[in-house]
């Protein structure tokens, strides 16, 4: 990783009432390189993709864009600077149709009125391009089946020529074709120079396509693994927590003793401090 | 969009992997095919206007062959005089609705900008026409201030505009002053807003078969168009059917009316902000992003759109058609009052609107609503009126109607949903 990222994440932190959903989260992007965002349910993977699409605002930290630090503070400020993001919820407008999703926010205009024609034929060319059959590019997303709404949400993605592409989980719900056919569109991306983030639980998946494996656990950076170098064993116990030993408790125990606890909800504490330090050593 | 389902043999042949799927019911070539596809409609939940339609030729019916002066060209060109003001108030609530939002002020901001008018115009001698701006302008500002309200601060639309309601006939009735109402002068604009009449028989001739022209222009451009770009078409019968039946509303409509007065200016401009409003709600930008907010307004947001600005903006657009609904509705009184925009009128413009087919639930609907619901309602009046029954049947009546397209509505949007539509 020589290349300065294309998009760096500097101590973020988010916090929603009581639970510190992310803390002091590192994380780097580069052009050209797949990185694969893993973590246990829960672990703020979501939460991540979100404050860099601009859904949340981070509590702390800096997101820099090719080494400036920007404010994403609106799903505008995002898309602007060249991310394109789908949401694990798919964020899409059921009563829409299928065209109307894709275009939603950045419709082809002439004159100032809508192109639909113009539309619907990039939006064919690109499904087809996904090989995914739906009944028609005209009918609302509500009558989608859930892989069909998946890709319509990944083809959505693709539509604004971004440079960073981030996926959270987008072949949950896919069949075996179609998640090939997520994976290899992964891949063509990276080989296009852009930035892919790709969110799974599909350790095989990940191990496919990715270039580094960034690890999360209960909010906090837990390891950041070369995918070539590292076998599924030990991802799997920077994942679950079982990379602590009895090196990590220690020096998690000093921290704590010096006062220098970064969290302050007592009743998650113990659990985090611990596993701090332990992706970085595994690593 | 209906109708345009693809026909097997206009996909692009050869295509590496076909975006249709074969599971896909190919409509039938031919008139058989029509049917077939209006039958699949029909249980699918998606009515479109075919309700509001066949209510339309049942109250005429009803109506005609108990008083047998329903279908004189007289009454009903007064309908379509009668209808303009509810009807452009009707507007401004379908895209309300659109939103999956109401606005329970309507009644009371036609009342305020009446009285705006009257008070500048004929109390204080400001320029007619200027006084028409200030009070439409008054709407505008009244609208903002609902929209700032809900968009910005997050109060519920429906306690925002309630609040409206109120206040805003009090400030009607204190505008008012000592006067109890102002009548309309007789060289006032606003009066020919009820009683002028383009006489000349070419006006109405003329301005249907500008309507008939340009809509099967634009049906046409856009046909060869998506021709040309090889997607799926509709056929010749399609498109003369619909022009077809575009003209022969349009020239029966103009014959009627040439038999009574001529064309009214009511109407005319009715129609222009129909036409206006329906253009900027299907072809713009900004009216996709109105159904988007009102369909998942989270979405919209993530799409990058101004959720805040969308919805301020609707709502000043609402306030400002009830305003200039309201001078309309001035008109047919004959002045303003203190109590102008009372009563039923709140009720009858949002049942107008969900009547000719917009949803409650946001997100699905037309702008012809506003059209289809007024004439609907407007109807019903009439006809009763011609019968001599007192307003408590009419209010009656009006209810059970509203009830029976809330119904509807509801039903649709089920029968739509297990059909796998929304
Ligand atoms: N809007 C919110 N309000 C309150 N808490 C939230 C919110 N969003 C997420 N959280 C909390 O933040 C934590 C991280 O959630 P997140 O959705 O980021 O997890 P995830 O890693 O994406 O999990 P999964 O693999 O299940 O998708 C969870 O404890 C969750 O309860
Ligand atoms: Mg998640």
């Amino acid at each position: 990783m020589t290349t300065a990222p294309l998009l760096a994440l500097r101590g973020v932190s988010k916090r929603f009432g009581a639970v510190q959903a992310l803390s002091d989260i590192d994380l780097e992007i580069h052009a050209g390189r797949v990185t694969a965002l893993v973590g246990d349910n829960g672990a703020g993977k979501s939460t991540l993709v979100k404050t860099i699409a601009g859904v949340y605002t981070a509590d702390a930290g800096t997101i820099e864009w090719k080494g400036r630090a920007h404010r994403i503070a609106r799903p505008q400020d995002s898309q602007d600077l060249g991310i394109a993001t789908v949401y694990q919820d798919l964020a899409l407008c059921d009563n829409l149709d299928v065209v109307a999703n894709l275009y939603l926010g950045r419709e082809t205009r002439s004159l100032g009125v809508l192109d639909e024609v113009a539309m619907e034929a990039r939006c064919r060319e690109l499904l087809d391009s996904l090989s995914i059959r739906i009944p028609s590019v005209r009918i609302p997303v509500a009558s989608l089946s859930g892989g069909q709404r998946q890709v319509v949400a990944i083809a959505r993605a693709l539509i604004g020529e971004p440079e960073v592409v981030v996926l959270d989980e987008p072949t949950a719900a896919l069949g075996v074709e179609q998640t090939a056919q997520v994976l290899d569109l992964v891949e063509l991306l990276r080989r296009r120079g852009l930035a892919v983030v790709l969110i799974s639980h599909n350790m095989a998946d990940v191990r496919a396509v990715a270039d580094e494996v960034a690890v999360l656990r209960l909010g906090r950076n837990n390891g950041i693994f070369p995918v070539a170098e590292t076998s599924h064993e030990e991802i799997v116990a920077a994942i679950t927590g079982a990379a602590d030993n009895a090196v990590t408790r220690r020096s998690a125990r000093t921290l704590t003793k010096d006062g220098a606890a970064p969290s302050t909800d007592a009743a998650a504490d113990d659990d985090r401090n611990r596993t701090t330090e332990a992706g970085e050593e595994t690593a | 969009m209906s109708g345009t389902t693809p026909t097997g043999e206009q996909e692009p042949a050869g295509a590496a992997a076909p975006v249709v799927d074969p599971r896909l019911l190919v409509r039938e070539r031919g008139m058989a095919g029509y049917v077939e596809e209006f039958r699949r409609k029909i249980r699918g939940g998606e009515l479109g206007a075919i309700p509001v339609v066949v209510g339309l030729i049942i109250i005429a019916v009803v109506f005609q062959s108990l008083t047998g002066t329903f279908l004189t060209p007289g009454n009903l060109s007064n309908i379509t005089v009668y209808i303009a003001g509810p009807g452009l108030m009707a507007v401004g609530i379908v895209l309300v609705l659109l939103l999956g939002e109401i606005d329970l002020s309507v009644g009371s901001m036609a009342g305020l900008s009446a009285a705006i008018w009257a008070v500048l115009s004929v109390g204080q001698g400001v320029n007619d026409l200027l006084a028409i701006v200030l009070a439409i302008a008054a709407g505008a500002v009244v609208g903002t201030i609902h929209g700032f309200f809900f968009a910005k601060i997050g109060v519920p639309a429906f306690v925002v505009t309630l609040a409206g309601f109120l206040g805003w006939s009090g400030l009607q009735i204190w505008i008012m002053g000592s006067e109890g109402t102002i009548n309309i002068p007789r060289d006032s604009l606003v009066r020919d807003f009820n009683n002028f009449y383009f006489s000349d028989i070419a006006a109405a001739y003329g301005l249907a078969l500008v309507i008939t022209l340009g809509y099967a222009a634009a049906l046409w451009t856009g046909e060869r168009r998506r021709a040309a770009a090889k997607l799926p078409n509709r056929q010749m019968v399609d498109l003369a059917v619909r022009i077809g039946l575009v003209a022969v509303a349009a020239f029966t409509v103009a014959y009627v009316l040439n038999q009574h007065r001529g064309l009214p200016l009511a109407l005319v401009i009715f129609l222009a902000v129909l036409i206006a409003a329906d253009f900027m709600v299907r072809r713009t930008s900004y009216g996709r992003q109105i159904f988007a907010v009102g369909g998942n307004a989270e979405a919209a947001r993530r799409a990058g759109i101004n959720v805040v600005r969308v919805r301020l903006t609707v709502f000043t657009i609402a306030s400002s058609l009830a305003a200039l609904g309201g001078l309309f509705w001035a008109a047919q009184a004959g002045g303003a009052s203190k109590s102008l925009g009372s009563g039923n009128l709140l009720m009858n413009v949002i049942a107008a609107a969900v009547i000719g087919g917009t949803s409650l639930f946001g997100g699905r609907g037309w702008i012809w609503s506003a059209l289809l619901g007024t004439l609907v309602i407007q109807s019903i009046t009439t006809g009763l009126n011609l019968l001599g029954m007192a307003s408590e049947i009419q209010y009656m009546i009006t209810g059970a109607v509203l009830l029976i397209a809330v119904v509807v509505d509801s039903v649709s949007r089920r029968t739509q949903r297990t059909a796998g539509r929304t």
